[in-house]
């Protein structure tokens, strides 16, 4: 019963979305305000129906209800609570629902929370969003339907891939989506703006923290992600250039892009029209993050002909949602008018700069990911794109932008003083020399990429720090003054010193596992003392156990330095009894500045264990500064700006809109 | 010209999505050889346990014929056997096998349930010819011409539908 | 099973295979008993490992790899450079048996020739285009550039301010 009535939900959630995305938008062309506000009511009628059919199949998750067919082929009565809670979204037919449920969620935050909009943009808005909704749910009902019944129910379920039974992956995928859906808001807006035909600071404002919102989701979905890489995969890798991989940093660095431009537009009224097409485009890339990867053409376009019904709905809806989006945009954005007028060097000069250089590498992301399915189609032969070409480029791209990261926040709007903002940084930029130098010390003569890479990661930080210090006139100042000024300052400004911060914090991560990480692949004896980066290691053997699903082998190793004892790990390997298949679970030890890290491996004839040890060192970095930036994107959200005395527009708006269709 | 600009991200989009519709039509699975049009690798492997002929690139000379990448662990090399009896039985092609990363005893036991239409199999249990191949997995099938060049390779198990399509349209052009 | 009934041929033996290979846990890769005794040579095979694709797996590197096809790679890299190859002839020796889509790094060629340029083409582009911009918008507005603060500190000083705008 309750598998009805979440299909029957999602079926009048349909008709809703479609009320919803033609009415308010007929009304705002009109003027009609009962009808523009019918996209508020519509908007909460649409999360509470879809929030039932998402509600409906967790319920069915929960108490293991063989009968539905997705519950069968992904769930297993022995499976963990946990895994069960987040079952829904470990497959396709469940994620989209997820997926719509999280658009409903931000559509009706917009009719709650959207007092402040004209009436017409906020209708617009609704019907964009509800546009998006119409589409997925189309999708769901005809080719992925989860609540589908089997007929006799079986015994029992085929359990989750156990890759995914991981509290890391439970919760990565809804962050994903929080930021691929969040930037639908983004999207929405610009879609209303350029109905409308008019783009100003007010709009940018109210776009800005839901950008901030989704970027922050996304931010913090990819860290989880590559923290999971890290610690599932064995030796400790996390960034793999794969396809799934990139295809969640395309929809991030087109977002920070975006969040970056649309400061121009807010502050100075420019960069309007590019702004638009930044919020498209970071919406598109995030429709191809949740489809591509999900039908597989990433990997195969074989994928699609596996199921044609749903590769076909694919490429429509993407063809319909970023083909009308961008005719939209070759239609109106010619009308934007233009902004104010800046010097290349100025704050506004060093936004370009950061977005030419987010844009390129999104690109360049983009043109490595499809290439060899590119080249394939067009009969030009098979190649693989792999991570030397992305290092190759990517990086080269990243080195500049997070250089002028730091002098951007110094400048001046309109025309800047380029040597008096590297005057203000020549502490930093002198403590940045010492550790390259220190860096070039330690490690001597090694890749070029070490040194450039703990120079960039001081450089960020201390730039940061510096900025920050710059504006609360620290050592200027008594010190309670500086205080004074630090609590009076915008939360924007905090949160933008923290996120600058955390991408240095990342980087040095970055560099430190790359750079100096030590390996150790040993066939040990119980009883075997393993020396690894000036750690003492004892393997003292395997013992046999079992979990909930799993039968378990569990190593122990106690961690040693100059005598002193400083842990145990238990490395384990798992043998999942439901699907069959067998996993390695590391064990980590952290110290804050470096993991050692111990994989268990298969038994050997002689009564040895194959065993991977490995001192990553700074890893842990990179985790904390993906952390920091999300903080950072959080603090900024709390900025009083966008809650109150968000911005009036004046008076002749909804006459300009009138006339303006 | 301005108006052109704002025209760019729509056709970039257009082309795109007509490269993904292409895609659809596109058979991706299929990986042509690094040795196509090649004289085949020398090698020379022994032959299965009671069995007298092993395989030789000298073998692989004077006439068109197959050559078959098989092991008894690989399933969809079962489903196509009944195809290679019924290539070697009612068409007279002459198949010969390399087997690949296999246990030869076991290669033995399965010849002899799933039926041997192979003049000579070689036995490679530790991929030494096959990497010397490009060999990917099993099964893999590849079209020798009377050169001793290898013409085509058909990656995964051959079909009734390939055989008629292309492996025996291929064999009679090579012996046109 | 259904093998065999699409016309492809291949589809769901392709799909089997991948599921199989993505669902089997790259638990261990480089093994103890294939490690060369030399630390140096070693460390070169590791490279080199890094470089060439397993080509049963999605997208990984054959460091990476626990496939049965990747250990035989990794045994032959390990092998050709005992027999004193270099690394470019390793790579070479492998690419001629599989082709270039062994390679994770794409070789420089007519056919990468869009891949390789792309990143500098569209920053060339993007520059070009944003100069061309800013000195479009400039002439089409007629107005100079704004004042930088140092300029409105010195007007304000012949205009007989204080100094501060």
């Amino acid at each position: 019963m309750i598998p009805e009535i979440g299909h029957y939900a999602l079926v009048l959630a349909l008709f809703v979305a479609i009320l919803q995305s033609t009415v308010p938008m007929i009304g705002a062309a009109r003027g009609d305000a009962a009808w523009m506000a019918l996209g508020r009511t519509a908007a909460l009628a649409q999360l509470g129906l879809v929030g039932t059919a998402f509600l409906a199949l967790v319920y069915a998750y929960v108490v293991s209800d063989f009968t539905v067919l997705n519950v069968v082929q992904n769930s297993n009565s022995l499976k963990p609570l946990l895994y069960k809670l987040s079952g829904p979204w470990g497959n396709h037919e469940g994620s989209m629902v997820l997926w719509v449920a999280i658009l409903a969620l931000f559509g009706a935050a917009v009719a709650a929370f959207g007092g402040n909009l004209p009436p017409g943009l906020r209708a617009r808005v609704l019907a964009v969003q509800a546009m998006i909704g119409v589409g997925f749910l189309l999708f769901i009902l005809a080719t992925s339907n989860p609540f589908v019944r089997v007929d006799p129910p079986p015994l029992d379920g085929n359990d989750l891939n156990p890759l995914l039974q991981d509290p890391g992956l439970a919760f990565h995928p809804p962050c994903l989506y929080l930021g691929y859906v969040g930037f639908s808001m983004a999207f929405s807006f610009a879609i209303a703006a350029l109905i409308e035909g008019r783009v100003d600071p007010a709009w940018a404002r109210w776009v800005r923290p839901w950008t901030l919102a989704a970027w922050a989701c996304l931010t913090l979905g990819i860290t989880m992600g590559s923290w999971w890489a890290y610690y599932t995969l064995g030796w400790g890798g996390w960034w793999f250039w794969d396809p799934v991989e990139n295809a969640s940093l395309m929809p991030w660095l087109a977002g920070t892009a975006l969040l970056h431009s649309a400061i121009v537009v807010e502050k100075r009224d420019a960069l309007k029209s590019w702004t638009i097409l930044l919020a498209i485009l970071a919406f598109s890339l995030s429709l191809m993050g949740t489809f591509l990867v999900r039908s597989g053409i990433l990997t195969s376009v074989h994928a699609f002909a596996v199921d044609p019904a749903r590769g076909i709905f694919i490429l429509a809806l993407l063809g319909v949602a970023i083909g009308g989006s961008l005719l939209l945009y070759a239609l109106r954005a010619p009308a934007l008018k233009l902004g104010g007028l800046f010097a290349p060097v100025s704050r506004e000069g060093a936004l370009v700069l950061n977005n030419l250089l987010l844009a390129t590498a999104t690109a360049t992301v983009f043109v490595g990911t499809l290439y060899p399915l590119f080249l394939d189609v067009a009969g030009g032969g098979k190649v693989s794109v792999g991570p030397p070409f992305f290092n190759a480029t990517f990086v080269p791209l990243m080195v500049p932008l997070v250089a002028a990261m730091v002098v951007g926040p110094l400048l001046a709007w309109k025309r800047a003083d380029l040597g008096g903002a590297l005057g203000r940084l020549a502490v930093a930029a002198v403590v940045t020399v010492i550790f390259a130098l220190a860096a070039l010390y330690y490690y001597g003569g090694g890749p070029v990429m070490a040194v450039i890479g703990v120079a960039l990661a001081a450089w960020a930080i201390l730039g940061a720090v510096a900025e920050f210090a710059e504006r609360i006139r620290l050592f200027r100042v008594p010190l309670a003054d500086s205080l004074r000024r630090a609590a009076s300052l915008p939360r924007a400004a905090w949160g933008m010193t923290l996120a600058h911060a955390g991408i240095g914090i990342a980087i040095a991560g970055m560099t430190g596992s790359a750079m100096w990480m030590t390996e150790r692949i040993v066939a040990a004896k119980p009883g075997q003392v393993i020396e690894l980066a000036g750690y003492q290691i004892a393997f003292d053997g395997v013992e046999a156990a079992q979990g909930p699903n799993y039968a378990v082998q569990r190593g122990s190793f106690v961690i040693r330095r100059n005598g002193r004892e400083i842990g145990t790990l238990h490395p384990e390997q798992r043998h999942y009894l439901v699907t069959g298949q067998d996993m390695t679970h590391a064990a980590i030890h952290t110290t804050g500045v470096s993991d050692i890290y111990i994989a268990l491996g298969e038994q050997g004839a002689d009564g040895t264990r194959t065993v991977r040890l490995y001192h990553h060192p700074l890893v842990p970095w990179l985790w904390l500064g993906g952390l920091v930036m999300v903080l950072g994107g959080a603090v900024s959200l709390t900025d009083r700006r966008f809650r109150i005395g968000a911005p009036e527009r004046r008076r002749t708006v909804v006459s300009a809109s009138a006339a303006a269709l | 010209m301005r108006r052109l600009v704002y025209l760019l991200p729509l056709v970039a989009f257009v082309v795109l999505v007509g490269w993904f519709v292409l895609g659809l039509q596109h058979d991706p699975h299929v990986l042509p050889s690094a040795l196509i049009d090649k004289p085949v690798p020398e090698f020379s492997l022994p032959p299965l346990p009671g069995f007298d002929r092993g395989l030789a690139s000298s073998d692989l000379k004077g006439k068109v014929q197959l050559v078959n990448v098989f092991a008894s662990w690989c399933l969809p090399c079962r489903a196509e056997q009944p195809v290679l009896v019924r290539l070697a039985k009612d068409f007279g092609v002459a198949i010969q096998a390399i087997n690949w990363k296999d246990k030869p005893s076991d290669a033995v036991i399965w010849l002899r349930q799933n039926g041997n239409p192979f003049q000579s199999v070689g036995s490679d249990p530790d991929n030494k010819v096959g990497i010397d191949w490009g060999v990917y997995g099993a099964p893999e099938t590849y079209v020798i011409d009377a050169h001793g060049r290898i013409r085509y390779r058909h990656v995964g198990p051959l079909m009734p539908f390939d055989i008629e399509e292309k492996i025996l349209p291929l064999i009679r052009q090579l012996q046109g | 099973m259904a093998l065999g009934r699409s016309p492809g041929g291949g589809a769901p033996w392709l799909v089997l295979a991948l599921a199989l290979l993505l669902f089997t846990q790259p638990a261990f890769a480089v093994l103890p008993d294939e490690m060369l005794k030399d630390p140096a040579m070693e460390a070169r095979a590791r490279t080199l490992s890094q470089e060439l694709r397993c080509l049963v797996c999605q997208n990984q590197t054959i460091d990476d790899s626990n496939a049965p096809l990747a250990r035989d790679l990794r045994l032959l890299v390990r092998e050709r450079l005992k027999a004193g190859d270099g690394d470019q002839a390793v790579l070479a020796y492998v690419t001629a048996r599989y082709g270039d889509f062994v390679l994770m790094r794409p070789p420089f060629q007519a056919n990468t020739l869009v891949l390789w340029l792309a990143p500098f083409v569209v920053l060339l582009l993007g520059a070009a285009g944003t100069a061309l911009w800013l000195r479009g918008r400039r002439s089409a507005t007629g107005e100079p550039p704004p004042l930088s603060p140092d300029e409105q500190r010195r007007l304000a000083k012949l205009l007989g301010g204080d100094g501060t705008p």
